[in-house]
């Protein structure tokens, strides 16, 4: 801003095409950052920039200094007022996106446009922080067309072109680019760990939660953005065996569910429980970031993946909480024993209740206990026949439940989702004696044809409940299902109806799911070529791991193939020789091959004349073809073509006899 | 240090032809090629790839690989545009020079003529402290008129020109010098003031009279106009006798401007002296010859003879 105050005014001023670019380069920058900033800082900097493009383009005077000054201050000021900070990647990016707008007010000539096209390109490639998608992305990069219009268009001297049209050869040279791009992206060597602070986030995702009370699955089961993205070794297993398990929830304290982590009495971690398993299917996932350490896993999975461990519940959980888009493979067994031996620690917990909560379930419990004696399976049979056929409904937005929750919601309400069932469920499996917890994860998901892979959204979150039975063990048993077949069947959309936004029912929902295919291309290929991807780079060339040193080399190898195309591109004369030319250059050759070279300067009246005189046999010959020639060259604006191929034959059949001295 | 420099590059141009051919002079049409176009990174070229590194370190950190993309996308534009700067010289012909007329000290206008067989933008030419942009359009030829100091009479071998370029986006510039083997020809400066050219004897004191065929004025008849010349009808309106005036082109006495005449100054002196009388003679619209040595100009008048007088006197050795 200061700069302003003591300019050499020696430079010329922009003109009015370069500024206009100027203020769209702007524009853009500002219209790819307007999701994260908060409204009314986006709206006051879009006023800014259109009133300065306004007053710049009908009175040509200068943003007068008085005018600048409060507003950068105003600008630090809004920006510390909204995020108590001017530190950290939100209010950073605030401020960058208000400093280049409020730039303008001060750019007047080439240099200030060049630091401001500069510095909005670093802007452009900060919205990328906020949200990587493929679309985010085309977005981005065609942001930077009028960032290379603006930079053009301060070059002097050149054709008048329209708005539109001074875009094109951006995207040409964008284009062009494309493919020593892609080589560099593949190559550059990745980061194994970050040399700062990793991106910190205020905004809470919303994803599935460690804890489960009531109405906190709602935000989730209308939410449709991706969870994850699921492809198999094989066939994709059936709808039914579709459950992914995230977190395994054991205390109630007759509100919410949560999941902790059991010690043993001596403060040291539990084992994983047992798992017998004689099968088990191999599986990749793509998961979205969640900021939280948690990886559902199908099934149960027999071991961890990489960089991730096993709870004693058998949930997995990565290293550090996922930040960035992670991939990961995994194993799950589909038909599996867990934890045929229940000790009697976990046992206990598992038939913990509060006290003084929910009588009526309490009494329901121990009155079928009663009907039923020891047949467990008998009591379960019941819950889900009272589920059944007891007039549940299920609904997202169920009537509020009182203290005694599952008291309202089993003998009142009657309405509720798959939160209410499993947990229900739950609370009446353990009244009647059967070790029982609640388990949350995803369930169903789009089996995707055209990728090849199951897309899970958020709103296929999902509740059920695992009940002890002797020699069985821990046996998955979804209440939702009873109520609502199609849940389980069909998945989350088919369960919930018409109470889901219009974009995600209907045809509309159905082309956004095979839509999303490109998506996890772009996830897979783009988003997810991590250190680890780009080190196996080349294991269909037989080398396991890619080093750097390695990379370097390929990537110089690959710039200078690049650069060397672009060189023959850049020499590549692309005038075709004139024909009449052609030919005359070819009789030169025939002659002088005789002893008769043109010389510098000689006209070709002279020289064949000259060539007449020389070979004095073909005398009449040379004499026709030069009068042929100047007739061609000279009589006519274009050549005749038919004397034009007469006189190219002639010049073909044309033979010079050597003269011999 | 600028004279060591100077001293350096003579020396290297003489000892490494090879390496300093095209900085010597050429005939035209001088066409560039890839032997003779440079290439080099400007400051802002510099600061932009500053940028992109800076760039390049944070979506690595961030291990954010899409913004990597837009990184290596900017890159290779960058990279792409070097080639777009090169092919914007590259085939572009200096066909002809065409030198204005000056007189010593003042700027000569050079016209440069350009052809090419396809539109070119943003191209400059630098001619001593002179910067012109031009662009081809699809008619292959443009012309640059470009000041040329000049500090005194006679040929004045063109200077070296630099053809440079920073399109399409500033980030490189791309130029090639172009010596032309031409000179340029700049007239003597005439001197402040001195005396009038001595008028031969006879003629000096009776200017001839040569009766025009132009009619000019009318006026009082006077005794010994011919019969003829008398306005009659004008004359019977106004009740006296008036004449017709014919012009006379030649009622100026021609001058004679010759060298032999100012024996005794200098060279240099007399160039000045006979360029002072051949100015005043070309103002005043009066016929003039001119005997230099070796080249006797016979009497004319009007622009083109005062520019072969004039090109006489500063091809004088």
């Amino acid at each position: 801003m200061m700069r302003a105050l003591h300019r050499h005014h020696g430079e010329p001023i922009l003109d009015s095409r370069a500024f206009d670019l100027l203020c769209l380069t702007m524009a853009c920058v500002l219209g790819v950052h307007v999701a994260h900033l908060p409204w009314w800082l986006a709206g006051a900097l879009a006023l800014v920039l259109a009133t300065r493009w306004w007053q710049r383009r009908h009175h040509g005077k200068r943003a007068p200094l008085l005018l600048k000054l409060p507003l950068l201050a105003l600008l630090a000021v809004a920006v510390v007022f909204h995020y108590g900070t001017i530190f950290g990647q939100e209010p950073g990016s605030a401020l960058a996106v208000g400093l280049l707008v409020l730039k303008l007010l001060e750019s007047e000539t080439p240099r200030d446009a060049k630091v401001g096209v500069s510095f909005a390109c670093f802007g452009l490639m900060a919205a990328l922080l906020f949200d990587q998608g493929l679309v985010a992305t085309v977005v981005v990069a065609l942001g930077l067309l009028p960032a290379l219009a603006t930079l053009r268009a301060l070059e002097p001297a050149q054709a008048p072109a329209s708005l539109p049209h001074a875009l094109v050869p951006g995207l040409a040279l964008l284009a062009a680019a494309v493919p020593l791009a892609l080589l560099a992206f593949a190559l550059v060597p990745r980061l194994s760990s970050p040399l700062w602070g990793a991106a910190n986030r205020s905004e809470a995702r919303t994803g599935l939660s460690d804890r489960m009370s009531p109405g906190n699955f709602t935000e989730l089961l209308v939410d449709d953005r991706p969870a994850m993205r699921v492809s198999f070794d094989g066939p994709p297993p059936a709808r039914e065996l579709r459950y992914f398990r995230a977190y395994v929830m054991w205390v109630y304290d007759g509100r919410t569910w949560e999941h902790v982590q059991l010690r043993r009495a001596d403060g040291r971690p539990r084992p994983p429980e047992t798992l017998e398993a004689r099968v088990t299917t191999g599986y990749q996932v793509d998961l979205e970031p969640t900021d939280r350490a948690v990886l559902p896993a199908l099934g149960v999975p027999p071991q961890a993946p990489v960089d991730a461990s096993l709870s004693p519940d058998r949930e997995v959980f990565s290293d550090k909480p996922v930040r960035e888009p992670l991939h990961y493979e995994a194993r799950a067994a589909l038909h599996y024993r867990l934890q045929a031996r229940l000790p009697e620690a976990a046992r206990r917990f598992a038939l913990r209740l509060p006290e003084g909560f929910n009588p009526r379930t309490h009494a329901l419990a121990a009155q079928w206990r009663a009907r039923y004696g020891g047949n467990d399976q008998a009591i379960i049979d019941a819950a889900l026949g009272l589920f059944h056929d007891g007039g549940f409904r299920y609904t997202l937005a169920p009537a509020p439940l009182g203290r005694n929750a599952m008291d309202d919601f089993l003998f009142h309400t009657h309405e509720g989702f798959c939160e209410h069932y499993a947990s229900s469920f739950t609370v009446l499996m353990r009244a009647a004696g059967i070790p029982a917890r609640v388990v949350t994860g995803y369930q169903g998901g789009y089996w995707n044809r055209l990728g090849n892979y199951l897309l899970v959204r958020q709103s296929d979150a999902h509740a059920w409940s695992e009940v002890w039975l002797q020699g069985r063990g821990w046996v998955r048993i979804d209440p939702t299902a009873a109520v609502r077949p199609e849940r389980v069947s069909l998945g989350a959309e088919a369960a919930a109806g018409d109470q889901l936004g219009w974009t995600q029912s209907g045809w509309l929902g159905a082309l956004r799911n095979r839509w999303d295919v490109v998506n996890h291309w772009w996830a897979q290929g783009v988003i997810g070529f991590d250190a680890l991807r780009q080190r196996g780079l080349l294991t269909p060339f037989g080398i396991r791991d890619t080093g750097t040193a390695m990379l370097g080399m390929l990537l110089a190898i690959g710039t200078a193939l690049f650069v060397a195309i672009g060189v023959g591109w850049a020499l590549w004369r692309r005038e075709r020789p004139e024909p009449l030319r052609q030919a005359l250059r070819r009789l030169e050759v025939r002659l002088a091959r005789a002893g008769i070279t043109r010389r510098r300067g000689e006209g070709p009246q002279h020289y064949l004349s000259r060539a007449a005189r020389a070979l004095p046999a073909q005398r009449g010959q040379l004499e026709r073809l030069m009068n042929r020639y100047l007739d061609l060259r000279y009589a006519r604006d274009e050549p005749v073509p038919e004397l034009l191929r007469d006189f190219q034959r002639a010049v073909r059949e044309f033979r010079p006899r050597r003269v011999v001295k | 240090m600028r004279d060591a420099l100077r001293r350096l590059q003579q020396l290297a141009e003489r000892r490494l032809p090879a390496l300093t051919r095209f900085r010597r002079t050429e005939p035209m049409p001088i066409e560039l090629h890839r032997r003779r176009i440079y290439i080099v990174p400007t400051g802002f070229g510099i600061g932009f790839t500053i940028l992109l590194l800076v760039m390049l370190v944070g979506s690595l950190n961030y291990s954010n690989n899409a913004a990597l993309l837009l990184t290596c996308m900017l890159g290779a534009a960058g990279a792409a545009s070097m080639l777009v700067a090169f092919r914007a010289l590259d085939g572009l012909a200096l066909a002809s020079v065409r030198a204005g007329q000056a007189i010593a000290g003042e700027a000569l206008a050079l016209t440069l003529e350009f052809e090419s067989t396809r539109p070119r933008s943003a191209i400059r030419v630098d001619l001593g402290n002179a910067c012109q942009p031009f662009a081809i359009d699809a008619s292959g030829r443009a012309d640059v008129t470009l000041p040329l100091a000049t500090a005194q009479r006679g040929w004045q071998p063109l200077p070296r020109l630099r053809v440079w370029t920073t399109w399409p986006l500033g980030l490189f510039r791309a130029w090639s010098w172009v010596h032309p083997a031409q000179s340029a020809l700049v007239w003597p400066r005439p001197e402040n003031s001195g005396p009038p050219p001595r008028l031969p004897a006879d003629e000096g004191l009776r200017p001839r009279l040569h009766r025009g065929e132009d009619l000019a004025a009318l006026r009082d008849y006077r005794s010994g106009d011919p019969r003829k010349h008398i306005a009659w009808k004008a004359s019977a309106r106004l009740g006296q006798l008036l004449s017709k005036d014919f012009e006379q082109p030649e009622s100026r006495p021609e001058w004679r401007l010759d060298w032999r005449e100012l024996e005794g100054m200098d060279n240099e002196a007399r160039i000045a002296r006979l360029a002072r009388w051949l100015g005043e003679a070309h103002a005043q619209g009066r016929r003039h010859s001119l005997w230099l040595p070796g080249q006797p100009i016979e009497v004319g008048s009007g622009p083109g003879h005062y520019a072969r007088c004039m090109s006489a006197l500063a091809s004088l050795p």
